[in-house]
């Protein structure tokens, strides 16, 4: 599974979601104008929008390199070929998963017969087409999944992560 | 979607936080773990300086790191009356597990109470009693003067057979000797109870008394004699989901030849190789695939026989390996008895015990004969007798370890089967020895000490069957779950329910009596065929259900524990939470129980029955340890030397202290003498078991009379941990209700598909699975789950055992019917292959 690395770091998301958006609403109302001081710490890690590549570079069942949400979180764009649940693009089969595994950190290998990301270190593996659901194996959470947009022009951005990314306690460092 | 935790980040361990020693209290394995707890308003930063692994942590952390922990390592927990944070993750510098952590241990953060973030609210916080139609809670002398009072009117000196008692005999979990001692010392030492049973059988003995007959203690090895052997002879298990890290941290480097050096430098004098697997089980499971890929194809042989026939197996082995003189003949003349029977086949001993000619004799049987009964090629058992004791370049003994669990123990003739196993062991000197032992992989951890059990006798009482014959009339429950975990468990409910519901309508009918006229109504209703059950748990469970009083128990790390593991290594469990509200050790609630009975009968003025029940005035589970573990093993073992000893802790037996150390034994036997038959002479014996069929009453006649085997086992994901888990969301979203293997055309000639819901029947009872295809599965032959709350296999076991009352689970066969398409819980799973495609 060699293939090009295609990452563009996007840029940075402001506000996310409806929740954390009306909550500094809220508060925005109630605070008195008062001198500049530091941005409140979210509750919520700032995910970046990066682009990985658009749906014109990807061909069915075969992986493309990817990271996210920075180049030391190694990941997997995939199109697989039928309409998988929170998969994105005009067929509904795009997904995006993080490749380290959950247990120790080992790099899985896709396995493009039954679809699935495979750990040579202690043989769990997970399956693409469910979700990053582990199939069998040692791992406490099953795989992470890197939420995806498709934008007009075709590019796949990744927005989000669902999981705790393995080897880091913050999914944004 | 598959389900996820949402987290984004986790709150870092401060550098000052508290640090506990912590042995997993799951499995038999007891992988060592750190518990990190540091006050709730506070946390640890990304700078080296201020977290607890002086690492950068504004940097991704490499493979294998242990500046890592997952969300199922995390919570927030009670310690002390205060919240705080709790990481629990495993510890690198233990020999056990090396860092590694299984699906089920590292979420033993997740797995506990908490009112913080809601995790497993189903533990019980305070005392229940039946009371207007439900449970009510209570105080703890309300609950205890109830239990105290009604087992007292069915209890007298020198006759207490009508008080059944279930008591786990464990360690680890909420077992431990502090708590089998707590219960030894209420049962077998104030009283002489003998209609009890174990938590996984239906009556109170050994799994495999033929080893200890024979001399033999069935943990007679340390884990790094799979780093050392030449051949691993593994039966009836499946390591890498039922005793992970054991598997990957030991025999996995031994087979990928990784320890070649550490072999090299342990025993010089001799050429070395990876280790070589043979794997005797009727299923191919996902250890023989890990096999396959640590030690290469050529070097793992699966004997696929035909289910409860390893009898003839090991007998033919046996044969072959004395025929071509590959034995350690030194070893039989010094260590072994030299005449022909020593022990007589009788109705305690299923087989005769003798010498190692004597066993020759009896259990002769030729590899084409096995064969045919086994259903493996002749070459194979040839190839496996090689591997196993075919002598070394330069004439040297192999060594082989013979690593065995339920799918003997809890298969075909249990007593015959595992003697002819640790036939051949004795017979090519595998144990004692470096590389080699024969012995049980192990479910839970063992922490036994109890007074003798001996008026138990042997065969001991067969409980369930008692209970459904209407005998018992108090019945007291210690963690265990006939519901879920027992066979013949169609009919053992449906008793159970009848009986147990008789007492509640007694006492619904009497709401608003006194005590004293509670009491009489539960007597009369227990006179007319009634069962008064008290039940001692964690949780509610399902027999539970059934229950008048329900007394909570706290688990390990909620109490200071001692157990130890497959290879007798004991370890200190350090308390770093509360327990859920008044929940007590079970050591602590059995020694009230002794003291409500004791001030009962005093009350009733059987003064001289009631100073039995002396000697139970312990305030902490460290005084039932000093009480129990320390005053019977010479008095050297004690919390403060144990803590000292930390995760490693100290191989049993403990025979010394010196140096600020405790020292403990390596392997047991290295001197050749045996003794667990407490024969004088300490030589070990040979068991003469000839095979004999399908031995178990019904066997055969089911086998002859329904389509499917339905074996049954844990998994990697439900297994000794499932209590909590059957309230772990990332658990139930994998396996809603248990599955039910079956070879894909076997699917397709009864038309369901993955994830249809089916019964499974037979004379016995009936169950239901969730279909899961499974290529390599024989026609005809499924692999169930064993234990689900929600579909218990042993609905559809038949109440048959051997001579000594050892359950027969594994070999049972029923029919199959579509109860109705995958649910939607169903539907969304994966029903891909587990064998991992690299």
């Amino acid at each position: 599974m060699k293939c090009e690395r295609l990452v563009d770091v996007g840029r940075r998301q402001f506000l996310r979601g409806g929740i954390t958006g009306a909550v500094g609403a809220a508060a925005a109302t109630v605070l008195a104008p008062a001198p500049a001081k530091a941005q409140t710490a979210m509750a919520l890690v700032d995910y970046p929008a990066n682009r990985l590549a658009n749906v014109a570079d990807l061909k069915v069942n075969e992986p493309l390199d990817i990271s996210y949400p920075d180049d030391s979180s190694p990941g997997v764009l995939l199109k697989l070929g039928t309409k998988v649940e929170g998969g994105v693009g005009p067929d509904g089969d795009i997904v995006a998963f993080s490749v380290l595994c959950p247990h120790k950190g080992w790099m899985l290998s896709y396995n493009a017969d039954d679809k699935t990301l495979n750990c040579p270190g202690h043989y769990s593996r997970f399956d693409c087409e469910a979700g990053g659901q582990q199939v069998w194996g040692h791992a406490t959470q099953n795989l992470p999944q890197f939420e995806l947009t498709v934008q007009d022009n075709g590019d796949i951005l990744a927005v989000g992560v669902d999981e705790l990314i393995y080897g880091r306690l913050s999914n944004v460092l | 979607m598959a389900f996820k935790r949402q987290i984004d980040r986790l709150p870092i361990i401060p550098a000052d936080a508290k640090v506990h020693n912590v042995t997993c209290h799951y499995c038999i394995v007891g992988c060592g773990y750190k518990a990190y707890t540091w006050p709730i308003n506070r946390q640890g930063g990304t700078a080296p300086e201020q977290n607890w692994a002086g690492a950068d942590l504004s940097q991704q952390q490499e493979t294998e790191t242990a500046a890592w922990y997952a969300p199922s390592m995390y919570n927030a927990v009670r310690q002390d009356g205060k919240d705080v944070h709790l990481v629990i993750k495993p510890d690198p510098d233990c020999v056990v597990n090396s860092g590694l952590g299984s699906v089920r241990g590292a979420r033993m953060a997740e797995n506990r109470r908490s009112e913080v973030t809601g995790t497993q609210l189903q533990r019980l916080t305070e005392p229940m009693v039946w009371r207007y139609g439900t449970w009510q809670p209570t105080s703890w002398d309300d609950a205890l003067d109830l239990v105290a009072r009604v087992t007292a009117r069915v209890i007298d000196k020198d006759n207490e057979d009508n008080l059944f008692v279930s008591m786990f005999d464990h360690g680890g979990s909420a077992g431990g000797y502090e708590n089998t001692w707590g219960t030894g010392k209420l049962y077998f030492g104030a009283m002489k109870v003998k209609n009890c049973r174990i938590h996984n059988r239906p009556a109170y003995n050994s799994e495999v008394h033929s080893t200890r007959d024979m001399g033999v203690g069935e943990l007679n090895y340390c884990y790094e004699d799979y780093r050392l052997t030449d051949t691993i002879f593994m039966v009836g298990a499946n390591s890498l989901e039922t005793q992970t890290n054991l598997f990957l941290n030991h025999m996995i480097p031994g087979m990928r030849g990784d320890t070649l050096d550490f072999k090299k430098q342990e025993l010089p004098d001799e050429p070395h190789a990876a280790a070589k697997v043979v794997i005797v089980d009727p299923r191919r499971t996902v250890t023989i695939k890990a096999c396959e890929e640590a030690a290469g194809k050529d070097n793992v042989l699966h004997l696929q026989i035909n289910s409860g026939t390893d009898l003839a197996l090991f007998n033919a082995l046996f044969t072959y390996i004395a025929d071509k003189g590959w034995v350690d003949k030194e070893f039989i003349a010094a260590s072994t008895f030299q005449g022909e029977i020593a022990q007589p086949e009788d109705a305690a001993h299923p087989a005769a015990l003798g010498g190692f000619e004597a066993a020759r004799a009896a259990c002769k049987m030729s590899v084409a004969d096995a064969a045919a009964i086994c259903g493996v090629p002749e070459a194979d058992i040839v190839k496996a007798a090689e591997w196993i004791a075919m002598p070394k370049e330069g004439g040297k003994r192999r060594r082989t370890v013979f690593p065995y669990e339920k799918g003997i123990i809890w298969g075909n003739d249990n007593y015959r089967t595992i003697g002819a196993l640790v036939n051949i062991g004795l017979a090519t000197g595998n144990i004692g020895r470096p590389g080699g032992g024969v012995c049980r992989l192990g479910g839970h951890q063992e922490g036994y000490m109890r007074p003798s059990d001996a008026h138990v006798g042997r065969p001991a009482p067969y409980l369930d069957q008692l209970i459904i014959a209407g005998q018992g009339k108090v019945h007291h429950i210690w963690a265990n779950d006939h519901y879920k975990t027992t066979l013949n468990a169609t009919e053992f409910k449906r008793v159970y329910n009848r009986r147990t519901n008789m007492v509640k309508d007694a006492m619904d009918a009497r709401a608003g009596a006194t005590r004293e006229e509670l009491v009489d109504a539960i007597v009369s209703a227990i006179e007319a065929g009634g069962l008064f059950s008290v039940n001692v748990d964690v949780i509610h469970t399902q027999i539970g259900q059934q229950a008048h009083v329900i007394l909570p128990a706290v688990e390990s790390g909620e109490m200071n524990l001692t157990s130890m593991n497959g290879e007798r290594r004991m370890r200190l469990v350090e308390k770093f939470m509360d327990g859920p509200g008044s929940a007590m050790p079970d050591c602590l609630i059995a020694a009230r129980m002794a003291n409500h009975l004791e001030r009962v009968l005093r009350e009733e003025g059987r003064t001289e029955y009631a100073d039995q029940f002396k000697g139970f005035d312990w305030k902490t589970e460290e005084d039932a340890f000093m009480d129990g573990y320390y005053a019977n093993t010479g008095q050297i073992v004690t919390y403060e030397r144990l803590r000292a000893m930390g995760n490693n802790g100290v191989q049993e037996p403990v025979v010394g202290f010196e140096d600020g150390k405790l020292i403990g034994t390596k392997r047991l036997y290295a001197d050749g003498k045996f003794d667990r038959h407490g024969r004088e002479d300490k030589l070990a014996l040979f068991c003469l078991g000839a095979w004999r069929g399908l031995q178990a009453p019904g066997k055969q006649n089911q086998k002859d009379s329904y389509r499917f085997l339905i074996n049954n086992g844990r998994s990697n994901i439900n297994w000794q941990n499932w209590f909590l888990d059957q309230k772990n969301e990332f658990v139930l979203d994998r396996f809603p209700v248990p599955y039910i293997q079956m070879n894909p055309e076997d699917m397709a000639e009864l038309g369901l598909n993955p994830g249809d819901l089916v019964e499974v029947f037979n004379d016995v009872g009936a169950t239901q699975a969730m279909v899961y295809p499974e290529p390599t599965a024989r026609r005809n032959e499924t692999f169930m789950l064993f234990g689900a709350p929600s579909g218990s296999q042993g609905n559809v076991i038949n109440a048959g055992t051997n001579e000594l009352i050892l359950p027969n689970y594994k070999q049972t066969w029923g029919n199959i019917r579509k109860i109705s398409d995958a649910t939607p819980a169903a539907k969304k799973l994966s029903f891909k292959s587990w064998e991992v495609t690299l």
